[in-house]
């Protein structure tokens, strides 16, 4: 029920800076992902709009109203620990009322606000039972439950989880999508790890860079589609997407690029007649790639392949450079090991990227 | 494998073994005490405490015959037994030390001057003489019997109900639990506010706060006895129940805060921020979250405190006066052992009083302890 919204929020333990520059608008009803490499600082930001980290510098505002120095609980937001951080001591019940009681909330409102969480989250038949005496995936679902009853204008989840095993993971991954769609005014914030988390629950995601600041913002597909730059495009996506070094020998509204010791690299990334010599890099995802026998942007030796089943991931090593390139074709194709395979990809799918920027965003 | 398998069994065994022996080792003397404390000054004297437990066949120490003599055939009798609270058995006697085993039961003998003794196996004697026995010396019975175990409360009543000055153990006892009960409870309740502050609450000089107190676990106990003492004495409190306390509670504290914060800093940080984000006030994440998820450290802590108070001598000394409204277990037992130094009985049963305590506490406790002990040894 809340907008939120972060201008040059920036933090530091003594001289490191940890978190640079981040400015966000969150309106109400999103459900916001924050991804990133480990130690990017993501878990910091959420954990200072939740107010438990102090800020070092810039303002968070939820509803308008500056927080910096409001205190946790007075913020209106409720938060999911990785660790679900249930009160040992306490039944499934008195978790859930522990901060309505202290709030002073009448028993009726209380017993009323648990039995709704209860239901949603299907935890009725629990409620007396301690948390030792619960499943993970019970007790991720008391510890979202904790949150409910609040009934907060945001609600913020750190990698809530990644405790559970992959099954689980993905039921309680639907299960909180169904719960922002039963509450479709409800603000999430969303800390993750996991690229499938991230793509399919998030309205907008937001990648965070080590000591950059945020590296884009943008829903989805923006992101896989037309990543802003180098980073960004290697980060969604698994395996991550391929660069290729070359120069621009063509410009206009299809751009040509002369990729070192490969072929030509057709893109539909519009390029004027000064950018001609230019040295860019030509990100081709590896799901991109499509076998072909003339025209190749790039071949080479497969050095491993990996039979996944529905695809398979072609390792090539390259000459000048450290990266290899990795291709995936549906189909088995095991017996391409070994062999020389041509590649090329549809000029729609080659992004170009300029000093780390894309030239989609100039 | 066959040789780790091997190494491992042995080393099993010797952990066995140890602890058999550390068990046998603490087991015994405590069971001796006990079976002591119920003996008479008598029993303990002639056998050990395993021989109570069991019937034993024992040479008695001599029995003179006592009793009225009548009339009867002619003859004067005098009967009566050996063992007027009964079930003992003879298997032999006599009426001389020379011959202690002279005679079974039933045998007649003769002892001269016409007179004859008979012993059954119950122990009931029949003296015949020709002449009136008034005014004689009576012989004497040097019986060997089978007693069965005898136990008696005596002891206890002594020492628990006796008003001799300086040796009244039931005294002793409440004024022990009135030093103790206090000094365990007023360290723990500092200790634990104090344990949550420096574990948890973020202020300038926490740690070299931490580290005053691991320095003042190291601070010997006599050192500060007598300046403690005179401080008391200044401030005007004196000796008395209110310095003990507060000198217990002082020696006490630092292993106290030592003991909880470690326990304290292991609770995970997330459940605390959570109460945080809940509303808790400090106070209340206290006493609802880190109180509770700290029993085993307290109880832990509590019982180490107890035993330490229960057990002392020298801080009472130092600190309460010697009358028997102040005296202490301990001291009531130093008191003992020089007025009542010879009475085993007394001193088993006092004893017995004494450590009645501790290991009534100990059996009821140590799941804490253990637990306690662990603390922060291991994540
Ligand atoms: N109290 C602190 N003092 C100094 N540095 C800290 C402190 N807390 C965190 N950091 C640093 O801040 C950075 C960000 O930590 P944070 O936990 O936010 O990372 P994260 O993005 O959540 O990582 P992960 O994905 O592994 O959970 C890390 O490099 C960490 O070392
Ligand atoms: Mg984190």
């Amino acid at each position: 029920m809340a907008d939120l919204k972060l201008t040059h929020v920036e933090k530091a333990y003594g001289e490191v800076k940890i978190l640079k520059d981040i400015n966000l608008d969150i309106k109400q009803g999103e459900l916001i992902v924050f991804v990133g490499p480990s130690g990017c600082g993501k878990s910091t930001l959420l954990r200072m709009i939740a107010g438990l980290e102090s800020i070092t510098s810039g303002v968070l505002e939820i509803d308008g109203q500056r927080m910096n120095d409001v205190p946790p609980a007075e913020r209106g937001i409720a938060m999911v620990f990785q660790s679900y951080a249930l009160y040992p001591h306490m039944t499934v019940r008195d978790n859930m009322a522990f901060s309505l009681k202290i709030a002073r909330k009448s028993p009726e409102e209380i017993d009323k606000a648990i039995t709704r969480a209860a239901e949603i989250l299907q935890l009725t038949p629990y409620l007396d039972r301690l948390p030792k005496a619960l499943s993970g995936g019970q007790r991720q679902r008391v510890a979202i439950g904790r949150a409910i009853v609040r009934d907060p204008k945001v609600y913020l989840f750190d990698e809530p989880l990644s405790n559970l095993d992959a099954a689980l993971r993905v039921a309680t991954r639907i299960e909180i999508a169904q719960l922002k769609e039963n509450m479709p005014e409800s603000t999430m914030i969303y800390v993750t790890h996991d690229q499938v988390e991230a793509m399919t629950l998030a309205s907008r995601i937001v990648v965070l860079t080590v000591g950059e600041g945020i590296g884009q913002v943008g829903t989805p597909l923006e992101l896989y589609e037309r990543p802003e730059n180098e980073f960004v495009a290697q980060f969604i996506g698994s395996p991550a997407m391929n660069l290729l070094d070359g120069e621009i020998v063509q410009t206009g509204a299809e751009t040509v690029v002369q990729i070192d010791g490969g072929g030509l690299a057709r893109s539909t990334v519009p390029t004027e007649s000064g950018d001609k010599g230019l040295k860019v890099r030509a990100g081709i995802r590896p799901e991109d790639f499509i076998p072909t026998d003339s025209d190749a942007i790039f071949s080479g030796e497969v050095e491993i392949t990996e039979a996944l089943g529905e695809v398979t991931q072609l390792y090539f090593r390259r000459n000048g450079s450290d990266h290899g390139l990795i291709a995936k074709l549906p189909g088995i194709h095991a017996n391409l090991r070994r062999t020389t395979v041509s590649l090329t990809a549809a000029p729609e799918k080659v992004h170009l990227f300029h000093n780390g920027r894309s030239l989609l965003y100039r | 494998m066959e040789s780790i398998a091997g190494r491992k069994s042995a080393l099993v065994w010797a952990v066995h073994i140890s602890v058999l022996a550390l068990v046998l080792l603490w087991v015994v003397p405590t069971f001796g005490l006990l079976v002591s404390s119920f003996r008479t000054g008598d029993q303990i004297a002639s056998s050990g405490w395993w021989s109570a437990l069991s019937t034993q066949e024992q040479s008695l120490s001599p029995i003179r015959v006592e009793g009225d003599e009548v009339q009867k055939d002619g003859a004067y009798v005098i009967e009566g037994t050996l063992f007027p609270r009964g079930a003992s058995t003879v298997s032999a006697w006599g009426t001389s030390s020379r011959a202690i085993d002279a005679y079974v039961p039933g045998d007649t003998a003769e002892l001269g001057d016409g007179q004859s003794l008979t012993l059954d196996d119950k122990g009931n004697y029949v003296l015949t003489s020709p002449t009136s026995l008034e005014g004689t010396r009576l012989p004497r019975i040097f019986a060997t019997a089978s007693q069965p175990p005898e136990f008696t409360l005596n002891n206890y009543q002594t020492v628990l109900f006796g008003q001799t000055t300086g040796t009244s153990i039931g005294r002793a006892f409440l004024n022990t639990a009135t030093v103790s009960i206090p000094a365990t409870i007023i360290p723990i309740l500092i200790a634990a506010f104090a344990a949550y502050a420096l574990a948890w609450m973020n202020f300038p000089g926490r740690a070299l706060l931490v580290a005053a107190v691991v320095g003042l676990l190291v601070v010997p106990l006599q050192l500060a006895l007598i300046p403690l003492l005179q401080f008391h004495n200044w401030i005007g409190i004196g000796k008395g129940y209110l310095g003990i306390w507060m000198a217990h509670t002082g020696f006490g504290l630092p292993l106290a805060i030592y003991l909880l914060r470690n326990y304290m800093v292991g609770l995970p940080r997330d459940i605390i921020e959570n109460a945080r984000v809940d509303g808790a006030t400090e106070f209340q994440i206290f006493t609802r979250i880190i109180l509770p998820l700290s029993f085993p450290a307290l109880a832990s802590f509590a019982i180490f405190q107890f035993l330490w108070t229960w057990n002392d001598l020298l801080v009472a000394l130092v600190f309460l006066g010697t009358g028997d409204s102040q005296l202490v277990l301990t001291a009531a037992l130093v008191n003992l052992l020089g007025s009542r130094g010879g009475d085993w009985e007394i001193l088993a049963a006092s004893a017995f009083v004494s450590i009645a305590v501790p290991l009534f506490v100990f059996f009821a406790m140590q799941k804490y302890l253990v637990r306690g002990l662990l603390a922060g040894s291991v994540k």
